[in-house]
Formats: structure tokens, C-alpha cells, sequence
């Protein structure tokens, strides 16, 4: 019988099931969603709401704006959203098309864009979104001149937070026919995508590719770089040099929807101190608020929005939520998450394809369960509660505008966060790691 | 005729020109002097013109080409008629890495020597080269042809998908999942008009052809070590 004493922290029961599971199998696992372990996050810091020094704005009654303008430094067609949070790249194959429906449509009537993803740009999603960002991706599957004119934006997608530095990946259950001929791949193959851009290397390279997709669309649109958080000071800093209209930083718990656990849990840094070093970045070139800067990777509520840009962003981005709020690991089919092995709550099956229900799947059946007008309304109230939240926390602190929000508006409840986000340790005036 | 001369005008200008921005007038000659090795010549076009760039071109030129037929009188940069969608990019001289890069369709020609990566990624273009060309050529090409009257450098067609490969020179080494397959009467057909068509007086009969071996499309433990 197992007894406390005898438990290892080193073998607990979690690390022994992967050893017997990679012993078995010989293979490392692949999953999907972003890190799950534990890391100091936007929970770890707290607002100093209005009080004496400071005065609050009446909530519900005084105005507080929410509207963001990305892409001003270079392009003639600038990007307005209404709302400081957009919906991040998720791919038609790693999505079925409902969902990519669905999520276009509750962008659009929230005033906010939404994001292509690895394959191209389905005709769907492009009539569902007033303003679509078009992923420019190492492996270009599907990415054609005339959808890159179709679009609002490009996003250079260098890296992303799940696996900085890894490709991506869409296991041969997806890769059915309509999958397969917007990629130009082969009916169900294990496909994977390349980690480098075929045509350039480092941000020397970089700078003339941007020229060269500025020359194609007529320096209309908004160039974004993505990066995933790693040497985020110092990737910001090169893309900005190399002609970035804005910079995504997406912390590691980013999702994916099909990539190593390794990868996943190992590389890459928390989006809490990626923002702040971000911000430094742009703050030491004279570029803070002249780049846009949108995080993502692990926001969840309008505290995460609110904290995000408190800190300096200019906006967030969400995946794994806006699934979320389209069902993702809702207790509903739940036969269907026992035979993935998984129970709602703790699924992370979006490389199987079985998505049950029927957001990551190409499964006619499945998708059947997502209705994409239902799904567009359940992402807009989410987006509103989201909206709504980060307002009332921006009045609370006096600012009527949620970009006014600032460091200086916050506290950090732990020795680390404190030290990640470069805000005092609530109490104190210690902010560790700054003289 | 219309000459553009870039020791005076404008990349931005000229590219706005070739692509018609402002109405197709008709014209459907272009020249254009002293290229000087500038970026992202003639990117972008969309119509059927002839364009012919006397001299050295820098990165991506005639990048994500459709319809137009673009001309190098000089050796050309990294990614030339990288995406290339339709067309045809003729280089007389040599070209730098990753020519041809994820072209959907149409004919790229390189007179002379190609760097390393040429090839990479194609999407179901025609590449066509007079001489040798460098290291992972072909890598991860999905469709298309790769024809090459020279020699190639090593890993020929790593992870290659369904593209086809025919050289005639030698092979340095060959990537992994591309292996040596029999050339059929079609390969040979299918060679012989590409030839015609890139204008070379090269015997179809001497290249051997080269294609995946479709070992690593779906996810085998044994092959873990080449993916
Ligand atoms: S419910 Fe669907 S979208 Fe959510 S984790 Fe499971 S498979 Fe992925």
C-alpha cells in the first residue's frame, strides 16, 4: 500500500506514468493547449484601486475607452478595434471551419479583428471578419499574393509561446481533402511544418522581407511580427528595428494545437515578465505606444486584459479562451472525452481531431455540435464580460481610458511576480532585481 | 517600351507601375537600368508584361510573381521568384539562396548557379537550372519540379513530399525520405516540354529522377530519427 513517507518528489506518481508511458510507446507525447504547469502569472498581482490620493471614476456612468489603433508607424491603412482584445492565429485545419465561423463572427460585432492561421485563409472566415490578420508562417501552406491583399494585416509569425522555436504540427487525422488541397499536401499524412521562413534567416533578413510584403500590398497594411517569449527584450528590439507596424509576445502558457508536451512545458518564458521586457524594449527605443505591442499566452479574464496593459500593452490576444468560451472542455458529450482517455476539464485532445465538442476536428459529425451563430454569441459575451471587467478595474483606479492604466497602478502578492513585473511586493517598496 | 532607370526612380515607384496601381494602360514592354542590387524588383506583378531588369538584383525579386515574364540580365539574391504563383522568371546569371522558395506555379530558369535551398519548399512551380546548385535543395517540396542540368550539394530533397526531382550531374547525398525512382515514359515526357519551355538543348534521356519515399507521412516510431 502506498504510504506518504515513502512518496518520491522526484518520482512522484505523474513522472513515473510518463516513464512507463515513453518505455511502452518509444515516442515522446504530443497534445495539445499551452504549459500547464504552474508559473507566476497575472493572479500574482492586485490593483490599488482609488482611494485618498487617487480619485475613481463612477462606474457604469463615466466614460472609460477601450478603442486601440495598431499599425500607424508604416502602413496607410492602420488597423482601429474597438476593443483591445483580438483573437490569435488559429488555423482552419487545426480548427474546424464552424469555429473559424464563429469566431469571426463575435469579433466583428464586438469591433475587434480576428487571426488566419497555418494553411491559408478560408473564403468563410474572411466574410465573417471586418478586419482579419493574415499569419505569414515559415511553411506558407496555402499563403498566396491575392490573400495577402485580401487582408487587414499580416502577422510574420517568427515563433509562438507553446514552442518558440519549433514548427508546427497537424496530425493525418485533419489533413482530410479540403485540408490537404489548401496546403498542397497529401490526404491524411502527419503533416509537419518548418520552424524557419524559407527565405530568410535572421532580422537583417527580416527587414528586407517586410519591404518586400509592403512593396506586394502597397504599404497598406499593418505588419505585425509574433514572436514567441524567450529573449524577449531582445527580439522586440529587432523587430521593431527590422520595420514592425506592432509585436506580439506570446508567453508560454500560449496554446497549440498539436505539439510535444517537451516542448510545450520547457521552452520558453511566462507572459508575465515577457510583457515587461517588451515594454522596456520599446521604452529604450522611443517606440513604446508607436509599436502596438499585444500579448498573449494565458489570458483569461478582464483582470489578465487589465494587468496586461498596465504594464504597457497595447492589447491582448486570446486562443485557448475564446475555445473556451465556444464549449472547449464544457461538460457536455462527456462519452465522448471518456473515449479520448480525458474527462472535461482536462482535455488537451485538439491533435486528435475528436474534438468532442466540435471546435479541433474536421469531423463533420463532431463540427455538426458547434453552431456557428450560437458560438459567435457565447465568444461576444465573453469578449463583453472581458471588456467590461478590464473597465471596471480601469475606473477603479481613476483612468478613463484602460490604456492610462500603469505600473504604478499595482502590487505583486509574491517575491516573483514582483521581481518578473518590475512592481513593488504589495506592502513594500522592494521591487527585487531593480537598485 | 517603357525604361525605368533606378539610378534616379524609385523601387516603390517602379513596383507601382509594374503592378498597375493606378490602371493597366496597356503598355507591356518594361526595362529597367541600374537595378544596383535594390530588394523586391518587380514583386508583386499581376499582369502579363514582359519586364527585363539589365543588371544585379537584390532579395526577392519578381517575389510572389502572377502572369508577368521578368527577365534578369545579372545574377539575382536571395528568394528570387520566391511564391511565384504564374509566370515566368528567367535569370541569365547566378542566384543566392532559396530561389524559387514555396512557388505555387509557373517557371523560374536560372542560366547559371543556384546557393543552397533552392527549391525549398515548392508548392507546385517549375525550377529549371542551367548549372549546379547547393545544400538542402528541394526541402520539404510539396509539388512541382526541380530540374537541374548540374550538380547538386548534399541532402537532396530532405522530408520531401510530392515534388519530382531530375538531375542530371551528381548527387552530393540525398535527404532524408528522397530516394532514386525509375523514370517513366511520362517523367520523360514531362521533362523533355519542361526543357523546351526553360529553352535548353539538354538530352532528357541523361537526368535520373528523384522523389519521396513516403517513409515519414505518417508518424512511425522507427523512422523517429529522420524527422
Ligand atoms: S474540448 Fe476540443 S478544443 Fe477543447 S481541449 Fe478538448 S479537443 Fe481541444
Amino acid at each position: 500500500m502506498s504510504n506518504e513517507r515513502n512518496k518520491s518528489t522526484t518520482f512522484p506518481p505523474r513522472v513515473i506514468s510518463e516513464i512507463h508511458r515513453a518505455a511502452g510507446e518509444g515516442i515522446y507525447e504530443i497534445r495539445g493547449g499551452g504549459a500547464k504547469r504552474s508559473v507566476p502569472n497575472f493572479d500574482d498581482l492586485v490593483f490599488l484601486g482609488a482611494s485618498m490620493s487617487r480619485y475613481p471614476l463612477e462606474g457604469y456612468r463615466e466614460r472609460c475607452d477601450t478603442d486601440v489603433t495598431i499599425g500607424a508607424r508604416h502602413a496607410s491603412k492602420p488597423i482601429k478595434l474597438d476593443i483591445p482584445i483580438t483573437i490569435a492565429g488559429m488555423s482552419f485545419g487545426a480548427l474546424g471551419a464552424n469555429a473559424k465561423q464563429a469566431l469571426g463572427l463575435a469579433a466583428t460585432a464586438m469591433g475587434t479583428s480576428t487571426t488566419t492561421g497555418d494553411g491559408g485563409m478560408t473564403q468563410e472566415e474572411r466574410e465573417a471578419s471586418k478586419t482579419l490578420i493574415y499569419q505569414y508562417l515559415p511553411s506558407r501552406y496555402g499563403m498566396t499574393p491575392d490573400q495577402l491583399r485580401q487582408a487587414d494585416a499580416i502577422e510574420v509569425v517568427v515563433g509562438q509561446g507553446a514552442k518558440p522555436g519549433g514548427g508546427g504540427m497537424l496530425l493525418g487525422q485533419k489533413i482530410t481533402d479540403r485540408v490537404a488541397e489548401m496546403r498542397t499536401l497529401p490526404t491524411g499524412i502527419d503533416q509537419r511544418s518548418a520552424c524557419r521562413h524559407p527565405d530568410w534567416t535572421g532580422p537583417d533578413d527580416l527587414e528586407i522581407k517586410i519591404r518586400e510584403l509592403r512593396e506586394i500590398t502597397n504599404w497598406e497594411k499593418p505588419i505585425y511580427v509574433k514572436v514567441g517569449a524567450t529573449r524577449t527584450r531582445y527580439d522586440v528590439t529587432l523587430a521593431v528595428k527590422a520595420g514592425a507596424d506592432a509585436v506580439v509576445v506570446d508567453g508560454m502558457q500560449g496554446g497549440t494545437a498539436a505539439t510535444q508536451d517537451v516542448f510545450i512545458e520547457d521552452v520558453g518564458i511566462p507572459t508575465l515578465p515577457a510583457v515587461r521586457l517588451a515594454v522596456e524594449a520599446l521604452r529604450e527605443m522611443n517606440m513604446h505606444r508607436e509599436v502596438q505591442l499585444i500579448v498573449s499566452g494565458g489570458i483569461r479574464t478582464g483582470a489578465d486584459v487589465a494587468k496586461a496593459l498596465a504594464m504597457g500593452a497595447d492589447a491582448v490576444s486570446i486562443g485557448m479562451a475564446a475555445l473556451m468560451a465556444l464549449n472547449c472542455n464544457a461538460p457536455l458529450y462527456e462519452e465522448d472525452y471518456t473515449a479520448l482517455g480525458t474527462t472535461p476539464g482536462d482535455c488537451h485532445m485538439c491533435h486528435t481531431g475528436r474534438c468532442p465538442v466540435g471546435i479541433t476536428t474536421q469531423d463533420p459529425e463532431l463540427e455538426a455540435r458547434l453552431d456557428p451563430e450560437e458560438g459567435a454569441r457565447r465568444v461576444r459575451n465573453y469578449l463583453s464580460t472581458l471588456t467590461m471587467e478590464c473597465q471596471t478595474l480601469a475606473r477603479a483606479c481613476g483612468k478613463s481610458h484602460v490604456h492610462n492604466l500603469e505600473p504604478e497602478d499595482m502590487v505583486a502578492l509574491t517575491v516573483e511576480a514582483a521581481a518578473m513585473a518590475q512592481v513593488p511586493l504589495a506592502g513594500t517598496d522592494w521591487i527585487p532585481g531593480s537598485s | 517600351m517603357e525604361t525605368f532607370d533606378l539610378s534616379s526612380a524609385e523601387v516603390r515607384d517602379l513596383n507601382r507601375r509594374l503592378q498597375m496601381r493606378d490602371g493597366d494602360d496597356g503598355e507591356r514592354q518594361f526595362r529597367v537600368l541600374h537595378p544596383n542590387g535594390a530588394h523586391a524588383l518587380a514583386a508583386g506583378l499581376t499582369h502579363p508584361i514582359d519586364v527585363t531588369i539589365e543588371g544585379h538584383t537584390g532579395y526577392y525579386c519578381a517575389g510572389m510573381n502572377q502572369e508577368a515574364t521578368v527577365t534578369v540580365n545579372g545574377n539575382a539574391g536571395t528568394g528570387v521568384a520566391e511564391n511565384m504563383m504564374s509566370g515566368m522568371v528567367r535569370i541569365r546569371g547566378d542566384v543566392s539562396q532559396s530561389a524559387g522558395a514555396t512557388a505555387h506555379g509557373g517557371l523560374l530558369v536560372i542560366e547559371g548557379d543556384a546557393s543552397a535551398r533552392c527549391a525549398i519548399s515548392l508548392k507546385g512551380a517549375d525550377v529549371v537550372v542551367q548549372g549546379s546548385i547547393g545544400h538542402m535543395a528541394a526541402f520539404m517540396a510539396q509539388a512541382g519540379k526541380l530540374v537541374v542540368l548540374g550538380d547538386v550539394g548534399a541532402d537532396l530533397g530532405d522530408s520531401l513530399y510530392e515534388a519530382q526531382i531530375f538531375v542530371r550531374g551528381t548527387v552530393a547525398s540525398l535527404g532524408a525520405d528522397c530516394v532514386e525512382k525509375e523514370m517513366g515514359e511520362t517523367h520523360l515526357a514531362a521533362l523533355k516540354s519542361l526543357l523546351a519551355q526553360a529553352g535548353l538543348d539538354a538530352d532528357a534521356g541523361s537526368f535520373r529522377r528523384y522523389g519521396s519515399a513516403r517513409q515519414l507521412y505518417n508518424f512511425n516510431i522507427d523512422n523517429a530519427g529522420s524527422y
